[in-house]
């Protein structure tokens, strides 16, 4: 990437990657700022509703801002930390509740995404005088002349690929966004963070939601709630096969997930799967696993990156979930914030509140909301 | 680039001829003062000399200071020192976390505390003290200036309500030391806390007055130093330099420093405003110390303002930090009725010793240039973020 003047702001999780990020650019001459954002204070729900007493490790915890300062003392960069735990918990948290006891499953991360990293943090970046912002992402972002638009890219390294998680962003954000660990690997970045001396560079990948420790969501979900003194909504109901037969009963929608097959509470010989949730009549409904199947979904809020818009139905390979392997697809716009995805085969427990991220090889397409 | 340093109200440097008088004290003069041996009496006598330097700032007695490791524990000293479970506490809102949860701490252990409102200029009404007394009502905690806007409490007021009710007065008076004159007798007070780190001696630091009478607790159990009221060998060096900042404090008054002071905060205050609408000073009517002034400025980010101002080499501060060093909104700026977002659109300049006219000059160049440059980017994106 070539030299200027201009400030780059580097976020800075306390990972080896944001770290080996903050380290190469700096190492390279560029004018580097490094910045963490306070999202959420782990201490809040610590030792509530069975939540854990001490929380390390985890994102916003103490440990990875003393990792991630020291890292940046070791470079010599300027390092701050902005609060912006109203902000997450207003995008991030609260959606996260909602989304569960409404019967879906959300994805956190894209919200702190498109809410905070990569909005509210270029804000923060442009007012401190940094025009661009660098992550650890692994995802390719680059100016393609041809469309005249900015394109979102899989990485090279396909097992670390994050850009299921980026669908959401902007032309204005893409353009202010680098991802220098797009063309490498995990080890090679390891090996980087050796190179650069970072202590961290043997440090584990956090693997949860930043905010949920020991990723019990259904814990975290009652200790926010009673700390926010509110009743947990009553959603219990019946259990339903997918004839409408009433088979038994469940505690509360918020407890399943589509595919689930433990903790049901009934058994019936063969194997039940949850297959919707509905969260108007509180119902989950199960079924055998062939249920679980489905060609289509709709997709809502959609959000286009390399193309303007969708004029006709295009073909695509789709992701409905992180791990998952894009499925061949054709895409159509069906409303003015829908669209109808048709696999050409049948995919296995497509979940609303997911991300249905559209791509045409490398090329993050665009995507939208599970319905 | 010029680095201006503009919040001497988080620390001030050491002063050379502090620093100068303490030096003797990290290498010949090292003894334990309180050793019978040679050494001992040295340094004894060292320590001695710096208590009557403290005791003349305050215009007390050397036998009425304790010396601390700061503020903090001064504050806490105070707190835990004259009241416990049982009793009754008046304190304000405004106060330093030392003080707020040094009395939180007490009523959990089964003490009651009564927090008292201010007003928008952040000022205690010392009618609100007398209202709130009880029969059990043992202390009465009230900063003489306040860190955040600097402003100055009637401290003697409230102390008078204290002596007819018979009830003890401490008041923390870690910024106002150094910048305004204390009379401890004159304010009527039974403690006053103070920190060498604002005075420009070191961090580390500090010292309690206790008037002569008032029963005070330790909270340090170990030798007998300061009267057994605060176990710990002394640290003799840190002690020696607030004694030396102290003298240099009480001469710096004879000498109209602090007028000089406030005509420095005051050219930078208004310097900062002219021009500027929707910008104010908190706490604008009411007395402060000569240092300080705060003052927000709607519809910009007071976090982004700091960090900004720092990439250019101008340090000055907002609200609190917390563990992470993420800001927090000032509680002193939100019980003074600020709304939450003006509380995180202000910033704290403070000034010190060491602060000349071309720091001024200097900031006045970069502050105005700043606020204008952060209002055109809020709110910055025309469109906005995919929502769910």
């Amino acid at each position: 990437m070539e030299l200027n003047t201009q400030t780059i702001a580097v976020a800075m999780s306390g990972g080896v990657d944001s770290s080996t990020v903050a380290a190469m650019l700096r190492a390279d001459g560029h004018n580097v700022v490094g910045l963490t954002m306070q999202l959420w204070n782990q201490r809040r729900l610590a030792g509530k509703e069975g939540m854990p007493e001490s929380v390390q490790g985890r994102c916003c915890s103490l440990d990875d801002v003393y990792d991630a300062r020291r890292v940046a003392q070791q470079i010599g960069i300027p390092y701050y930390v902005v609060n912006h735990e109203e902000r997450f918990e207003r995008n991030v948290i609260r959606p996260f509740v909602e989304e569960y006891v409404s019967g879906r499953t959300p994805i956190p991360c894209s919200l702190c995404n498109n809410h905070l990293k990569f909005d509210q943090l270029l804000i923060v970046a442009q007012q401190i005088g940094a025009e661009r912002v660098a992550t650890g992402h692994y995802a390719r972002v680059a100016f393609d002349d041809a469309r005249g638009r900015w394109l979102l890219k899989r990485p090279a390294d396909a097992s670390k690929d994050q850009t299921y998680f980026l669908f959401g962003l902007t032309q204005e954000q893409l353009s202010r966004t680098i991802f220098p660990l797009g063309d490498m690997t995990k080890p090679e970045v390891r090996e980087l963070a050796r190179h650069h001396g970072l202590a961290l560079a043997e440090k584990p990948d956090s693997q949860e939601i930043c905010f949920v420790p020991g990723g019990d969501y259904k814990r975290f979900i009652d200790a926010y709630l009673a700390e926010q003194g509110e009743a947990l909504p009553e959603t219990a109901g019946d259990l339903v096969t997918t004839n409408g037969e009433v088979i038994g009963e469940h505690g509360g929608i918020h407890n399943f997930t589509v595919g689930q097959r433990k903790g049901l509470g009934v058994a019936t010989g063969s194997p039940l799967y949850v297959i919707q949730i509905s969260g108007a009549n509180k119902q989950v409904i199960v079924g055998g696993e062939e249920h679980l199947y489905s060609r289509t979904l709709r997709a809502r809020r959609i959000n286009l990156i390399a193309v303007d818009d969708l004029h006709e139905p295009i073909r695509v390979a789709v992701k409905i979930r992180h791990r998952h392997e894009p499925a061949p697809a054709m895409i159509e716009r069906t409303g003015p914030d829908e669209m109808l995805v048709t696999f050409d085969e049948p995919q296995r427990a497509i979940t609303p509140g997911q991300a249905a991220v559209f791509y045409d090889g490398d090329i993050v397409v665009g995507g939208g909301w599970i319905a | 680039m010029r680095r201006i340093y503009l919040d001497n109200n988080a620390t001030t440097p050491v002063l050379p001829d502090v620093f100068e008088a303490m030096r003797p004290y990290f290498s010949d003069q090292f003894g334990n003062a309180s050793s019978i041996h040679h050494h001992g009496q040295q340094t004894r006598a060292a320590v001695e000399d710096a208590r009557e330097s403290v005791a003349a700032l305050l215009g007390c007695r050397a036998s009425e200071i304790v010396f601390t490791s700061g503020g903090t524990e001064a504050d806490n000293l105070a707190v835990a020192g004259m009241a416990g479970p049982g009793d009754h506490i008046i304190t304000s809102s405004i106060e330093h976390h030392a003080v707020l949860l040094a009395c939180k701490h007490l009523e959990d252990m089964g003490a009651e505390v009564s927090v008292l409102p201010v007003d928008g200029r952040s000022l205690v009404d010392p009618g609100d003290v007398r209202r709130a007394l009880r029969p059990n009502t043992k202390l009465i905690s009230i900063m003489m200036a306040n860190n955040e806007t600097g402003v100055l409490q009637p401290v003697e007021e409230i102390a008078k309500i204290a002596a007819e009710a018979g009830v003890y007065f401490h008041t923390d008076a870690v910024q106002a030391a150094g910048k305004v004159a204390i009379d401890v007798a004159q304010i009527g007070c039974n403690a006053l806390s103070i920190s060498g780190h604002k005075i420009h001696a070191p961090q580390g630091v500090g010292a309690l007055f206790v008037r002569k009478g008032t029963r005070l607790q330790p909270m340090l159990y170990g030798g007998r130093h300061e009267r057994s009221l605060r176990a710990g060998t002394e640290n003799v060096p840190g002690i020696v330099g607030l004694g030396k900042a102290a003298q240099l404090a009480r001469a710096a008054f004879d000498s109209g420093d602090d007028k000089k002071m406030a005509a420095m905060r005051d050219r930078l205050q208004q310097g900062i405003l002219a021009g500027l609408d929707e910008a104010g000073v908190n706490g604008d009517s009411a007395a402060r110390v000569p240092n300080t002034t705060n003052i927000h400025f709607d519809h910009i980010d007071g976090e982004a303002m700091v960090i900004a101002l720092d990439l250019k080499g101008v340090a000055v501060s907002t609200g609190a930090a917390c563990s992470s060093g993420a800001i927090e909104a000032s509680h002193v700026l939100l019980a003074m009725g600020l709304r939450p977002d003006q509380a995180r659109a202000s910033i704290r300049l403070s000034l010190g010793k060491q602060t000349v006219d071309e720091d001024i000059d200097i900031a006045l160049g970069l502050v105005p240039e700043t606020v204008a440059r952060l209002r055109e980017l809020s709110p910055v994106y025309k469109r906005p973020a995919l929502s769910t």
